[in-house]
């Protein structure tokens, strides 16, 4: 069955169908990570979105369940050059994720380089374009919206035991978050996106984690305030949705980039030890105009990576330091708050 | 950090002639190396071998020393030019090992010169077996283990099965094998330790069908670590990675485990402390448990890292020697984006397949079996949006001669071992390609859907059963075109200017249309083979640069990653792409350019020439016409009677009969060769009727003309406008003739003309060129027999000998004939009067002899060296001398010479004895030669041939216990291998120099006994001074 991917442009690109059939609308977007397929559609992060990759082969290597971000994909549609595995269409096909092959993905990633990331709809099968492009034009851009609500855990649970207490806030937290958590020695408490302060600090904990998500963080008005009323009475980790969050959260804007940083490559540098980090990113907003608080920087764009209020005991990063897909670099951010809390924690 | 301050000057050792295993990747690595170091204004010296690399032209340093690559020869350039610092990590093993050891002896201490770039303590912890072992278990990492056993009651405990043993010393790993369980250990141990000369074998756990990656790796001195490219081998562990079909990036590894791989890459350029620059880690890793094993890793630029900077668009010398010299990753700039920097990892959006060539066929009795042990001769790459596309372009870019053979000759054959995603995706295009019947059946989506695979138009016509151009009609009729992309390191996220394109199908094209008539196409020289190697790259990158500075776009077309013509740098526009009829007029069709170059890349842009010239391309200069006139013999011959120039009889003939008869006309000997030839392929000296039809095919046609013995050979280079003509240089062959020029060693000026011998040579050549209606280059090949000049054969090419002859005489003959080729007249080029230089320049070549057991390592009509050094001197001896120490040969200075000659060249040894036993050689002979010497009153000690009945030593006793220093071996006439064999593969073993020709024999003493020692003179001063 063949396919296309119509842009609310009125751009078209078309493919041959892979996955599920049907439409899916969502904001297309792009990935540079050449690892880490399942990885991808699985984050909470890329709700509502339709991922793009610009790897020339998607699928090599197969499907496996420990290798999810979260308990079902949250992209909706995914384009693809070549789909290098049945495993892996087929996987796409049982969850109803619209998929397409034989794109030309790079004339796409282009186009969206030059126009930015934009509402598209994902067709397998035949559709009216007129009716499509009404349909794209009907749903809301990704300014402005929250969705943090649909992919966060409903009810809070607890997982693995040990001498650090981290409360983990869920606006959409991948697996690996908690696992390099977990990795790091701490008992880890996971609070819904709704939750109140007085639940999370109910439990005690040592630190807190808020964590990446999906949507327009300034859109997050309750959660932002969450943060806020956390900040200073837990030592906060921010990553990500997390760290925009904490931004807002201390008073700072967010702003929507063109076509966000989506990849597993993208050096950010460590003011303080003036090294750099190869990190994972998959952000479509940043933080602007912090100052004194930034403690890394994107040495892409030169935008805002990463904070630090030493006075509040609250950081952020804007990369994901526990990758899952992309390079460990940043792992030790993480591993190196937990011991701190651990250090803390026996003072 | 910015640039240290302190270093003032650099040198920057090569890695020498081309050899298996170090090809033309170093000159990539060392000429952009010095672009960067001369752009931040240090002085730059340069020391190598070989005169067919870039990096040794005079522009590209302010120094270049083509000396031999050894202590005596570097270390007397260092104490010449005292450089503040010495750079090893861009000539391959060879630059590596030779810094070691200076710095070992204490000279680079004495001189006060630095080691950038890599350390000693760095190098010991790479290449040293032990330490390296304890380096990667240091940071929980493996190695697969070993013993070395000396003794068989020593077998080794503790190893996990199987193992491999492998004896030391033996030629190919010769006596080594595989044992499965401990009971297999002890005999095979046995018979390993008997083949061993020296008693000793290592017993090494045995990775086989373990698959295999490598990272690229850069480290700066703030400790940040980013990897370049990752890449997969096809063929599993036990085949050499560089004889291994490749794929960047990997393929089939999941995230977690590709991080893991990460992870320890850069755990171990930390341990082993890679201060500031590139490295290569090579892994093995055993597909369903996971478990990895580290094999090695290079402290410097390699084979792969020119691999990896070619795939992804990152150039890694360049950052490299950067690094080197006190930057740090973010502060240098990505060249294709401008915008990020070098610490950004590039991101593929398109497949990269690497494939090696052999040349088997030129070593007949060699085992084609791939092992450890490198063998192949060169590469190929492909690019495509997807694996089998990428494949399928990197496999047909070998330009195999004649039938696929060897590994991975077809898609049918795929070695054992192969990841089932790769055969997947292979099966997938091969069906496409089996759903073909006829081509009129095939619409306009099935066009694409064959191309998107990877497959021709010759591919799908063959398959058809059509002819290539009718495929390429119908596919044109169907609309069906290529696109082209850029490779931008980036996968688009960032704008990048790139040039550096590849074309795929089904896609938008990128970028603007070229300006029509705005460039001009320099076709390259595809992979490195033998008889084609990287002097037609020279020439291509010099064409490169000639047509820049005449206004044009230039435009390379090659397949070849190991390259400078294929660094993006070189040239306004780079298609990575196959050298063949289809990728070339498609690319002709895009740029629509004033002209195509296709005289400067060897036999492989001749093979393109009707084919442009029917599509109405305009070639550049010597017109196709001339090219058919050079190789089509019949006319060839009548233009010669026409012009009164002597040639050898000759006839051509079809089949075996025919050839004989034919012979018998003609006289024998005589020289039985296929048209259309490359470095000989084929070409034997014949002697007899049965010769004659053993060389020949049924049906075969063939030229078959008379074989001068005993003639003078002579190379010349010219330049022609088409109506004036200027000889450039006269080299003299040192070997007689029957030795391929390409193997032979040649002296420029010519030494043993007489002075109305050159004079009768540069007037053949003056009229013989015009009359071809060369514009551009010629070479032409002569044979002197008493005074009498015979023409054997005119390329109207740039030739093998251009950038030795440019060197030697100081004139840039591939700019010469660029200006020519773009309308110059000879006059306006104001080139300096045809003279003889006052130096004396040598090349020698270098042969892959000992990577081929079994095949006979005996110079003859077929060419089978891969590679050349110069060097050049006040007189012959001297720079011969040196051009032998320079090629790996260093002549002893006396000893015990061995003598053993064919029945023909009893008489002619004689003189040859005589003169080693005045100059102090203790002479040894076999039966024969012995009784010939005595009878004419020479001391000589008679030595059993091994099959002589007797118990004393053989000469293959003496020469491999080390009691030879010399060892003179003709060939007996046709068919004698056995003896001879045998003393010239001990030879080889055992690193005695050993001469099978008689004319090399004599050259080799003259040295010995004339050899001066000249005071190393840098190409600038010989320049400068006029002796150039």
């Amino acid at each position: 069955m063949r396919g296309f991917l119509l842009l609310e442009d009125g751009t078209r690109f078309d493919g041959r169908s892979v996955g599920a059939p049907g439409v899916a609308v969502g904001e297309a977007v792009f990935t540079t990570a050449m690892s880490g397929y399942q990885e991808v559609v699985t984050d909470p992060s890329f709700a509502e979105q339709l991922v793009c990759f610009t790897a020339a082969m998607v699928g090599n290597y197969g499907v496996e369940a420990a290798r999810s971000e979260s308990d079902r994909p949250h992209a909706r549609g995914v384009l693809m050059r070549r789909a290098g595995g049945e495993a892996w269409t087929r996987w796409l096909a049982d969850h109803g994720i619209v998929a397409l092959d034989e794109v030309d993905t790079r004339s796409l990633v282009l186009h969206l380089r030059a126009k930015g990331a934009m509402r598209a709809a994902l067709v397998a099968g035949e559709a009216s374009v007129p009716a499509l492009l009404a349909r794209i034009r009907a749903e809301p851009t990704m300014a402005g919206r929250a969705l943090a609500g649909g992919v966060s855990t409903r009810e809070p649970y607890v997982v693995g035991r040990g001498s650090v207490r981290v409360a983990v806030l869920d606006f959409g937290c991948k697996r690996s978050i908690v696992g390099r958590l977990l990795a790091a020695g701490a008992e880890v408490h996971v609070f819904p996106h709704s939750a109140t302060a007085e639940e999370v600090l109910a439990a005690a904990p040592d630190g807190a984690v808020a964590s990446n998500g999906p949507g327009d963080p300034a859109a997050l008005t309750a959660e932002t305030g969450l943060v806020r009323e956390l900040v200073g009475r837990v030592p906060l980790l921010g990553i990500c949705l997390g760290h925009q969050l904490l931004a807002q959260a201390l008073g700072l804007r967010t702003f929507k980039l063109r076509f966000g940083h989506r990849g597993a490559n993208h050096p950010v540098l460590e003011l303080a030890s003036g090294r750099v980090l190869v990190t994972a990113q998959n952000h479509g907003f940043a933080v602007e105009g912090a100052g004194a608080e930034v403690t890394h920087v994107s040495l892409y764009d030169g935008t805002v990576e990463g904070l630090e209020l030493p006075g509040e005991r609250a950081r952020s990063v804007q990369f994901h330091p526990e990758a899952g897909p992309g390079p460990h670099d940043a792992r030790p951010l993480v591993d190196g708050w937990v011991e701190e809390l651990r250090y803390a924690a026996a003072a | 950090m910015p640039r240290r301050p302190d270093l003032h000057s650099v040198c920057l050792i090569g890695s020498g002639p081309i050899v298996i295993g170090q090809a033309c990747e170093f000159d990539y690595a060392g000429s952009q190396a010095l672009k960067v170091l001369r752009a931040e204004g240090f002085r730059t010296i340069v020391c190598n071998s070989n005169p067919a690399t870039i990096m040794t032209d005079p522009g590209f340093a302010d120094r270049t020393y083509l000396e031999p690559l050894d202590l005596e020869g570097v270390a007397g350039v260092l104490e010449r030019e005292r450089p503040d610092a010495l750079l090893p990590t861009l000539g391959g093993q060879t630059a590596l090992n030779l810094a070691s050891e200076l710095a070992g002896r204490g000279i680079l201490d004495a001189l006060g010169i630095e080691l950038i770039g890599a350390g000693v303590e760095v190098i010991r912890r790479a290449e040293d077996r032990e330490r390296f072992r304890e380096t990667v278990l240091s940071v929980g990492l493996r190695v697969p283990e070993s013993r070395i056993v000396t003794a068989a009651e020593d077998v080794p405990e503790g190893l996990a099965f199987p193992l491999v043993l492998r004896p030391a010393f033996t030629l190919g790993g010769h006596g080594g094998g595989i044992a499965w369980t401990p009971e297999e250990l002890e005999p095979r141990l046995y018979r390993a330790l008997a083949e061993s000369p020296v008693g000793q074998v290592l017993v090494e756990e045995y990775l086989a069908g373990w698959d295999e990656f490598e990272l690229e790796v850069i480290r700066d001195s703030r400790d940040n670590v980013v990897v370049v490219c990752s890449i997969e081998n096809l063929d599993p562990m036990g085949v050499h990675t560089g004889d291994s079909v490749t794929v960047a990036p990997q393929m089939t590894l999941p995230d977690e485990a590709y991080q893991e791989l990460r992870n320890a890459a850069a755990a171990i350029v930390r341990a082993v402390g890679v201060e500031c620059g590139g490295s290569n880690i090579q892994f093995a890793r055993e597909r369903e448990t996971g478990e990895v094993r580290v094999i090695e890793m290079n402290p410097r630029v390699s084979r792969s890292s020119a691999l990896a900077s070619k795939a992804t668009g990152y150039p890694i010398a360049k950052v490299a020697a950067k690094l080197a010299v006190g930057y740090t990753l973010d502060e240098i700039p990505n060249d294709l984006t401008g915008t990020t920097p070098a610490s950004f990892e590039p991101t593929l959006d398109y497949v990269v397949v690497k494939f090696p060539r052999f040349a088997f066929d030129k070593f007949p009795g060699a085992d084609p079996t791939l092992g450890t042990q490198m063998k192949s001769v060169g590469e190929t790459m492909g690019i495509g949006r997807t694996f089998s596309e990428a494949f399928l372009k990197a496999m047909r870019s070998r330009e195999l001669d004649g039938v696929p053979a060897g590994p991975w000759a077809t898609l049918d054959l795929l070695p054992d071992g192969v990841h089932p995603w790769f055969r997947g995706e292979l099966a997938a295009a091969a069906a496409e390609l089996d759903r073909v019947r006829a081509l009129d059946d095939l619409v306009k989506a099935d066009w694409e859907r064959l191309k998107r695979a990877g497959w021709s138009d010759a591919e799908i016509a063959a398959r058809a059963g059509a002819p290539e151009a009718e495929a390429r009609a119908k596919r044109l009729a169907a609309g069906v075109r290529p696109v082209y992309r850029a490779v931008d390191s980036c996968a688009a996220e960032v704008e990048a200017a790139s040039n550096y394109l590849y074309s795929t199908w089904g896609e938008r094209d990128e970028g603007a249309r070229p300006r029509e008539g705005a460039s001009v196409v320099i076709l390259g020289s595809g992979p490195n083979r033998i008889g084609q190697g990287i002097e037609f790259d020279y020439c291509c990158v010099h064409a490169a640069r000639s047509f820049r500075e005449l206004g044009y776009d230039a435009v390379m077309v090659n397949c070849n990653p190991e390259t400078v013509s294929t660094d993006y740098d070189t040239s306004d526009r780079l298609y990575f792409e196959p050298l063949d009829v289809e990728a070339v007029l498609e690319l002709c069709a895009r740029e629509r350019p004033a002209g195509v170059a296709i005289q400067l890349g060897g036999q492989t842009p001749l093979k393109l020439a009707r084919a442009l010239e029917a599509a109405g391309e305009r070639i550049l200069g010597t017109p196709f016409d001339a090219i058919d006139l050079a190789e089509d013999r019949e006319r060839f011959g009548a233009l010669c009677d026409r012009l009164g120039i002597a040639v050898p009889p000759w006839a051509m003939a079809t089949g075996p009969e025919e050839a004989a008869a034919a012979a018998e006309r003609i006289g024998y000997p005589v020289l039985a060769r296929p048209s259309y030839v490359l470095g000989g392929r084929r070409m034997r000296v014949c002697y007899a009727a049965e010769d004659v039809r053993a060389a020949v095919e049924p049906g075969e046609r063939i030229l078959v003309d008379r074989f001068l013995e005993g003639a003078l050979e002579l190379d010349v280079d010219a330049l022609c406008d088409g109506e004036e003509t200027y000889v450039a240089a006269v080299m003299e062959h040192v070997e007689e003739a029957g030795v391929h020029s390409g193997d032979s060693s040649c002296v420029l000026p010519p030494i043993s003309l007489a002075p109305g011998e050159l004079a009768r040579v540069r007037d053949v050549v003056r009229r013989l060129a015009p009359a071809l209606g060369v514009v551009g280059l010629v070479n032409v090949q002569l044979a002197l027999v008493r005074g009498e000049a015979f023409v054997l054969e005119a390329n109207p090419r740039a030739s093998r000998t251009v950038p030795f002859a440019s060197k030697a005489i100081g004139v840039n003959l591939v700019d010469a004939a660029c200006r020519l080729m773009a309308g110059a007249r000879l006059a306006d080029l104001a080139l300096p009067d045809e003279g003889a230089p006052s130096q004396v320049s040598v090349k020698a070549a270098v042969f892959p002899f000992a990577r081929f057991p079994g095949a006979d390592p005996v110079l003859g009509p077929e060419m089978r060296s891969t590679g050349e050094v110069m060097a050049s001197a006040g007189d012959f001896p001297t720079a011969f001398a040196k051009a032998e120490r320079a090629a790996g040969r260093p002549l002893p200075a006396g000893g015990r010479a061995f003598l053993s000659v064919a029945d023909g060249d009893k008489a002619a040894a004689v003189g040859l004895a005589r003169r080693l036993a005045e100059v102090g050689f203790t002479l040894l002979a076999t039966t024969g030669t012995a009784a010939a010497l005595a009878q004419a009153g020479i001391p000589v000690a008679r030595v059993r041939k091994v099959s002589e009945p007797g118990d004393d030593a053989t000469v293959v006793d003496l020469v491999r216990r080390g009691r030879c220093d010399l060892v003179v071996n003709t060939p007996a006439g046709s068919g004698a291998r056995s003896d001879g064999y045998r003393i010239r593969e001990a030879a080889l073993v055992a690193r005695v120099p050993c001469v099978t020709t008689l004319a090399g024999a004599a050259a080799a003493v003259e040295a010995i006994a004339g050899a001066g020692r000249d005071e190393a003179l840098s190409l600038q001063e010989r320049v400068a001074a006029g002796t150039g």
